[in-house]
């Protein structure tokens, strides 16, 4: 389980715009680089990132090997009405984490 | 003889002072970074270092060894009982008779409450451990002690950190007393206060300990580095901490 930071406002008014920041820990190992034997360190970075408000989806990113490691991502929305965000980051290997957070909108 | 040696350590004395920096000149490395690296840092949810200090909290209430103990289980919560305790380190240990830093303190903790396996340097875990602990000291000035036992760590440690070393044949203190705020290639070079760590270094793409940054700086002058933990880094890092004392503790603070 990777460790990840997700910060948005826990209450927000209807319509209001909304700032939601990510950062989610993850080597995003190019795979150009060799080891110290000189053989090539596969490829392990994080290609998808989704973002869902109450099963819609309002924002994703592909990512290459370009990327830093630790990405952090930041976007913004509209608080349509309360209920949850689900945020969930796929990388090479196929393992996705997810993790979910409330909002309640009044 | 004898006063000849006096004469000649005082004079060197006089030399060392004259190339000292003054309290008031002192600069934090957080000053002389980009402003998009200083945002990084102000903001607790864009600080990657953030993520090292969540995972110490989840270590630092989680057993570990033959004794089956938690950090937490002998000093409680961290926030009061590690308040201000990473400003004061390295400390002096009675048992060893030396000055040690933070890491070998979460290690000596390790193997006589815990029984556990020491932590390897620069491993995610004491990383983590590290950064949680000195987080509590946010914005604290460093204050490590003056003991008369830790005199003669500090002494070596200012000798080191004058003696020039390596290919390149520098020592610490042309760099960072007499040449920060100019460029070394494209980097502008600091006055060398740990006043971070463990900090995020984004050319490291990681978390690093002030051990890790000494010996970067030795390799960079083509010197030989010490080992993690030697008594000769110890004695700079807390030659170091001496050299930045009452300035803040940023932990984590993201550099360049």
């Amino acid at each position: 389980m990777a460790r990840v930071l997700i910060n948005l406002p826990a209450r927000a008014k209807r319509g209001q715009v909304i700032e939601i920041k990510t950062l989610i820990a993850h080597p995003m190992e190019t795979g150009y680089r060799l080891d110290g034997k000189g053989a090539a360190i596969r490829r392990d970075i994080i290609k998808r990132f989704v973002c869902t408000y109450n099963g819609e989806e309002i924002f994703q990113a592909e990512l290459f090997p370009a990327i830093a490691a630790n990405p952090f991502i930041a976007f913004c929305t509209v608080a349509t009405e309360s209920g949850e965000l689900v945020f969930s980051w796929t990388d090479d290997p196929g393992q996705t984490q997810t993790e979910t957070r409330h909002i309640a909108v009044e | 003889m004898k006063r000849l040696r006096s004469v000649a350590l005082a004079l060197i004395a006089v030399f060392i002072t004259a190339a000292e920096l003054q309290p008031e000149a002192r600069r934090s490395g957080y000053d002389f970074a980009s402003p998009e690296t200083r945002a990084m840092q102000d903001d607790d949810t864009a600080n990657p270092g953030m993520l090292w200090v969540g995972q110490g909290e989840t270590l630092w209430a989680k057993k570990a060894g033959a004794a089956d103990k938690a950090c937490a289980d002998c000093h409680g919560d961290a926030q009061t009982s590690m308040k201000g305790v990473a400003a004061r380190y390295p400390a002096f240990d009675a048992a060893l008779r030396r000055p040690i830093d933070l890491e070998q303190r979460i290690n000596r903790c390790r193997a006589e409450r815990q029984k556990a396996e020491p932590l390897a340097w620069e491993s995610a875990e004491l990383l983590a451990l590290t950064a949680f602990v000195a987080y509590q000291s946010r914005g604290m000035p460093i204050a490590v002690e003056d003991k008369p036992e830790l005199r003669g760590a500090r002494d070596l440690g200012a000798e080191l950190f004058h003696r020039r070393e390596g290919q390149l044949n520098l020592s610490c203190s042309q760099c960072h007393n007499e040449n920060w705020g100019k460029r070394l290639a494209g980097n502008v070079i600091p006055q060398a206060h740990p006043t971070g760590y463990p900090l995020y270094r984004l050319e490291w793409q990681s978390l690093g300990s002030l051990q890790r940054r000494l010996r970067n700086c030795m390799t960079g002058v083509r010197a030989e580095p010490y080992e993690y933990g030697a008594p000769e880094t110890v004695s700079l890092e807390l030659y170091l901490m001496k050299r930045a004392r009452g300035m803040p503790i940023e932990t984590p603070a993201v550099r360049p």
